[in-house]
């Protein structure tokens, strides 16, 4: 699994980086952004999930495979 | 050291006090239509607002109102999130809904940048404060308001019965927004009365708000003139130095800013620390629950946030439309409540319910889209302090006298007096 913010969308809520502070992190003016390359480890699918569905701006996406 | 031009006062005087602009009749009548006559100064919206919002929901769901010039107030989550992301139909040059609207001109920017700014001004005021309340530049603020919070509870001093209203949650945020600023902490009561008059005043004498109104820009004035000639490390001093498109701010713009972060940043957490304590007093398993699992706290927070959001906005119908089956027009007002969008049983599981370990909560508590609350993470940073430092000093406490409990009204809901019987 890989996730991405889509930084149109993104208006830095945090609730990510709240939520999996090994995915996600925070960029100087606060928005969300992916730490290393976005590569979920399987342990680490469900938080993910957890996150986008957390989102209130639905700025994260989840795209399986590699 | 003289006044720096930009601040000599003749120079922005028109705009104190707001002396241009359109003002609506005073309508203070009892409600009995909310679905078409709708108040948010009324009585039982401060005492409960929930079953007026719940019913509006089903029944509605856009409520009409003619007082204040005239408003509309979606109830839907829906209808919520599509206006807090339309900035091209709907402005923020006002964000108060009250019986003054300012004139059109003073969009983009608006009295209080950038939540009363649009775009393509607010990016560039929004961007300049960014860096201030990101959640590393807070997490720098919590030792210091931990420590405040065990002082505030030191000096309930063996009393059975405290006000938590009174007596700790507004302590919080005064303290921080002053430390923020560089403002004198002993002008706490001062900046209640500020954030009072420009929250709840909404329905006094228009002059009577001009000389309120009045009397905030000249504090401030006078804190900006104070860093000037002693400039230090704050968000005062560098909105001072700070430039926009290759400029200094202008004296309105720095005023104005300070006057939003007084405002948004007190009665706004104030009410969140209150209301989520107000719960906790009346839910002894939550609160046991949360007394043996700290590490919850977090989620309980999102939650409270959610079922108890202090922060209705407002905005202003740009041109003539069509919205949700109702012909809005130019200048109308929408009442733009997030506590109604949190409750809506379409967007969430439960909706009436506060289920403190609810582990998808896409609340809108701060707000949606790019007004998103730029003070977010340094408020929950607080709340979570303060309810954390409280559990933990003090994890027996109920309600002393459920009918002494007092709530604001307008667009900030919170307890105003909470008198909690304190031990077993």
């Amino acid at each position: 699994m890989k996730v991405r913010i889509d930084a149109g969308l993104c208006q830095g809520h945090g609730r990510c980086s709240d939520l999996a502070p090994g995915l996600f992190g925070e960029d100087e003016e606060g928005y969300g952004k992916v730490l290393g390359d976005g590569m979920v480890p399987p342990e680490k699918e469900d938080d993910a999930r957890r996150v986008a569905l957390n989102c209130p701006e639905h700025a994260i996406e989840l795209t399986q495979g590699t | 050291m003289a006044v720096e031009n930009r601040f000599a006062h003749d120079r922005w005087e028109k705009r104190d006090g707001e002396s241009v602009g359109t003002v609506s009749e005073i309508v203070t009548d009892p409600v009995s239509d909310w679905a078409a006559d709708f108040s948010h100064l009324a009585p039982e919206w401060s005492a409960d607002v929930y079953p007026i919002l719940d019913d509006l929901r089903q029944r509605c769901p856009i409520a009409r109102t003619e007082r204040f010039g005239g408003g509309w107030l979606p109830t839907r989550y829906e209808d919520v999130a599509a206006i807090a992301h339309d900035t091209e139909h709907f402005s923020s040059r006002s964000v108060i809904m009250g019986n003054f609207r300012p004139p059109r001109d003073l969009a983009p920017i608006g009295g209080s940048p950038p939540i009363t700014s649009d775009p393509p001004f607010h990016h560039d005021a929004r961007k300049l404060l960014l860096p201030t309340f990101t959640k590393a530049a807070v997490g720098r603020r919590e030792a210091s308001t931990r420590a405040l919070c065990h002082s505030l509870i030191d000096a309930f001093d063996g009393r059975d019965v405290v006000d938590a209203a009174n007596d700790y949650a507004q302590h919080i945020p005064i303290r921080v927004i002053a430390d923020l600023l560089g403002f004198p902490p002993e002008d706490g009561p001062q900046f209640r009365q500020f954030v009072k008059n420009r929250l709840e005043g909404i329905n006094l004498p228009q002059q009577e708000r001009v000389t309120r109104m009045s009397a905030l820009f000249h504090y401030l004035l006078t804190q900006v003139n104070n860093h000037l000639e002693n400039p230090r490390d704050d968000l005062t001093t560098f909105l001072i130095n700070a430039e926009l498109r290759g400029q200094k701010l202008q004296a309105s713009h720095i005023v104005g800013t300070m006057m939003l972060l007084l405002i948004a940043g007190m009665d706004t957490t104030w009410s969140a620390i209150g209301a989520s304590l107000w719960h906790l007093a009346r839910n002894p398993e939550d609160r046991r629950r949360l007394v043996a699992e700290p590490e919850l706290l977090p989620t309980a927070v999102e939650e409270f946030l959610r079922a108890y959001a202090p922060v209705t906005m407002a905005r202003l119908v740009k041109q003539d439309m069509y919205f949700g089956g109702v012909d809005m027009k130019a200048d109308d007002w929408i009442l733009l409540s997030f506590p109604a969008a949190n409750r809506d049983p379409a967007q969430f599981d439960r909706a009436d319910d506060v289920i403190i370990d609810r582990q998808i909560n896409q609340h809108a508590a701060f707000g949606l889209g790019i007004h998103r609350c730029l003070g977010s993470h340094l408020a929950r940073m607080e709340l979570r302090v303060a309810l954390e430092t409280w559990l933990e000093r003090i994890p027996d406490f109920s309600l002393d006298d459920p009918s002494a409990v007092t709530w604001s009204t307008g667009q900030v809901r919170g307890p105003r007096m909470l008198p909690l019987r304190i031990g077993a």
